[in-house]
């Protein structure tokens, strides 16, 4: 019974191969071009982000920063640490991570939010989706990240497409869960007043959830983090590189000091979104 | 044309409509409907006129299908058998079959709703959540500016409009409700206990200004609520609910005096009767008094007696030979000038007096209140006995 049992394996590992195959043979074209459009964006945004001296970008930062939440003890913190990142010597590799965080939650935030608010709008929708999401939390990140790099190729697109698939689910759960929060009385108080549905959307539920949906965003950029290292691996830039390269040479200097700028990166980028006090609570 | 018409509507919130109205047909009860079919009976069988101008309370207990059949009218509730007909345009339209731009015509324009929970959007300021109507119609800012603050003046809230929601007292924030249904032009306010969430003292203040703005400007009010007190201050017609149908519609006096069956009666029990009922209800009516050629005899002994005119009209007193001083009390609450009371010998009131002003006139004279009605003529007398029978619910002997 046993050895039939091993004898006749089922060849669920060949066919997910055989798929990824066809998708080549048949798709290409598809995928050239999407990783033509994400290389283009990625490249862009660093590209930005290093045309500007590191001085004036961490000024403007700081600038930024007070502006959104008027504290001093914030903007001497966030200067003080990029300061730091860039006595490192890693403000470029620190530059590159930025700008691959901030594409990684663009397309997150765009495609995400409006899944989001289609589950909360269709339950069997979202019971639909929801084992796809746990699926994509907790399968390994190196399972997926083999089919990307033949569909992608090595680069930034791969390690881009990995962090996608990584950080997902999270805005996608929190806009489900701030539009199906919103009370049964605000939204009837709408259609009493004869709001369409996209007016409901945009005037009653979408302003509602934008607390929740914030938080989800957030923790979309800490995901999105969290992958710079497997990002690395598949050939991304960043800071993801001088930790990969510190483990292959035991180098525990180097391995320390890309380290502490990430912490110090998903720190600056936390307190950043914090959303900013209410401005109309009491008191 | 009501404002607003019932026609023999069924709602029923579940899956198995087909199988609860076939239920509902044979007389069935709610809960014998919930455990054949699943279905929750929220109404059946319910008709009821609103007119024009009128404030019609809805009363029951919870769960007694008040709500439900209120939020037929603008279709947040779904009718699953009849007709609701809304006053739109000059038209009647049936609300629980018009397609979706008239119902969204009928919300923008012509039915509003203040809700019990207040409805309001916490992340806008009060301005903009009493001009969240309009802006839903497309108006523009300069406008909507002008409206609002026109009704925020309406309801005392001039210098909060740029305050949030959560900044206000309760009963603050339902003022914010009403003015953002008074927005909207609409003829027709749906409201579903609005002044529950409130505590009592406030509760009364509302209740007093609601009445007050009505006097201004005439809405067809329907007013949801399962405090009888409220229900009798503010209803021009009152319809008692139980179990998802209407048991008895009338006016308040309708309902204290001749409960149409033990529920009502039991629900009327104690109520307080003083602001309720009117000369009408508790009067000797002038056919049943003594008479002697064109003079109505007062007491007992027959030396107290009003000289009546052709018509009816009391012209003179007589106090066994002696001319007495007639003074007149005006309108339901029975307004007269203090002095002039106290020196006159009988009062002349309206026949629709109160109890509550039948009982501070008599304090003044010995003498029975003669009751008149609108042309002037003697109607009823209204003497200590009637006002006690009154207090005492004992109309009938």
């Amino acid at each position: 019974m046993y050895d039939w049992l091993t004898e006749h394996k089922i060849p669920l590992g060949i066919w997910l191969r055989d798929f990824v195959d066809l998708l080549t043979t048949h798709g290409q074209g598809f995928f050239d071009f999407v990783s033509l459009v994400l290389g283009a964006l990625i490249g862009g945004f660093t590209a930005a982000l290093l045309w500007v001296p590191p001085l004036l970008l961490i000024a403007l930062f700081g600038l930024g920063a007070w502006l959104m939440h008027r504290s001093i003890g914030l903007v001497v913190f966030i200067v003080g640490a990029l300061l730091l990142v860039t006595n490192l010597g890693y403000w470029q590799a620190t530059m590159e991570t930025l700008s691959l965080v901030i594409c990684a939650t663009l397309v997150c935030v765009i495609v995400g939010v409006p899944i989001g608010i289609a589950a909360a709008h269709r339950p069997w929708l979202y019971t639909a989706i929801r084992p796809i999401l746990d699926l994509m939390q907790t399968i390994p990140t190196f399972v997926y990240l083999i089919p990307t790099l033949v569909l992608f190729g090595l680069g930034a697109v791969p390690g881009l497409i990995s962090t996608v698939i990584f950080s997902l689910p999270a805005p996608i759960r929190l806009t489900h869960l701030g539009i199906s929060s919103v009370p049964p009385a605000l939204y009837e108080a709408g259609k009493a007043f004869g709001a369409t549905k996209t007016q409901l959307l945009f005037k009653v539920e979408l302003p509602y959830a934008l607390p929740t949906i914030m938080a989800g965003i957030t923790q979309c950029i800490m995901l999105s983090l969290s992958m710079v290292v497997i990002a690395a691996l598949v050939g991304a830039d960043g800071l993801g590189k001088p930790v990969v390269r510190a483990l292959n040479s035991v180098n525990i200097a180097m391995g320390f000091e890309a380290g502490l700028a990430i912490v110090v990166l998903a720190i600056v980028l936390d307190r950043v979104c914090k959303r900013p006090e209410r401005r109309s609570r009491k008191g | 044309m009501p404002a607003v018409e019932f026609r023999n509507i069924d709602i029923v919130f579940g899956a198995d409509q087909k199988g609860a109205l076939k239920l509902i047909d044979e007389g069935r009860s709610r809960e014998e409907i919930l455990t054949a079919t699943g279905a929750v009976l929220g109404a059946a069988g319910v008709s009821l006129a609103i007119e024009r101008g009128e404030i019609c309370v809805l009363m029951g207990l919870s769960g007694s299908g008040k709500s439900t059949i209120l939020r037929a009218i603008n279709r947040l509730n779904e009718v699953a058998r009849g007709e609701v007909l809304v006053e739109h345009k000059g038209g009647a339209v049936d609300v629980a079959r018009c397609d979706e731009d008239t119902l969204r015509d009928i919300r923008m324009h012509t039915v509003s709703m203040v809700f019990q929970q207040f409805g309001l959007l916490p992340w806008r300021t009060v301005r903009d959540n009493v001009g969240f109507g309009l802006e839903l119609r497309g108006m523009g800012a300069a406008e909507r500016r002008r409206i609002v603050d026109e009704k925020l003046a309406m309801v005392g809230l001039t210098n909060w409009a740029e305050k949030y929601t959560n900044e206000l007292s309760g009963g603050m924030q339902q003022r914010v409700g009403l003015a953002r249904a008074f927005a909207t032009d609409a003829d027709i306010l749906l409201m579903d206990e609005p002044f529950s969430a409130l505590d009592p003292l406030i509760r009364d203040k509302l209740q007093d200004e609601l009445l007050d703005l009505q006097r201004r400007i005439h809405k067809t009010i329907v007013f949801v609520s399962h405090d009888l007190d409220e229900a009798l201050k503010l209803g021009n017609k009152i319809a008692i609910m139980e179990g998802g149908r209407i048991v008895q519609a009338g006016t308040a006096e309708d309902i204290l005096l001749r409960p149409a069956n033990a529920y009502v009666a039991e629900f009327v029990k104690h109520m307080n009767p003083l602001n309720v009922l009117r000369g009408t209800a508790v009067m000797r009516p002038a056919a049943s008094l003594r008479r002697e050629g064109d003079a109505v005899v007062l007491d007992k002994g027959g030396r107290v007696k009003v000289k009546v005119d052709a018509d009816g009209r009391p012209v003179s007193l007589d106090l066994d030979g002696r001319a007495g001083l007639l003074a007149v009390a005006d309108g339901e609450a029975g307004k007269i000038d203090d002095k002039l009371a106290s020196d006159s010998d009988c009062i002349v009131a309206p026949v629709d007096l109160k109890l509550k002003a039948a009982i501070e006139l008599k304090r003044h004279t010995d003498l029975p209140i003669l009751l008149v009605d609108n042309l002037g003529r003697l109607a009823g007398l209204c003497d200590d006995d009637e006002i006690y029978r009154g207090l005492l619910r004992r109309l009938d002997g």
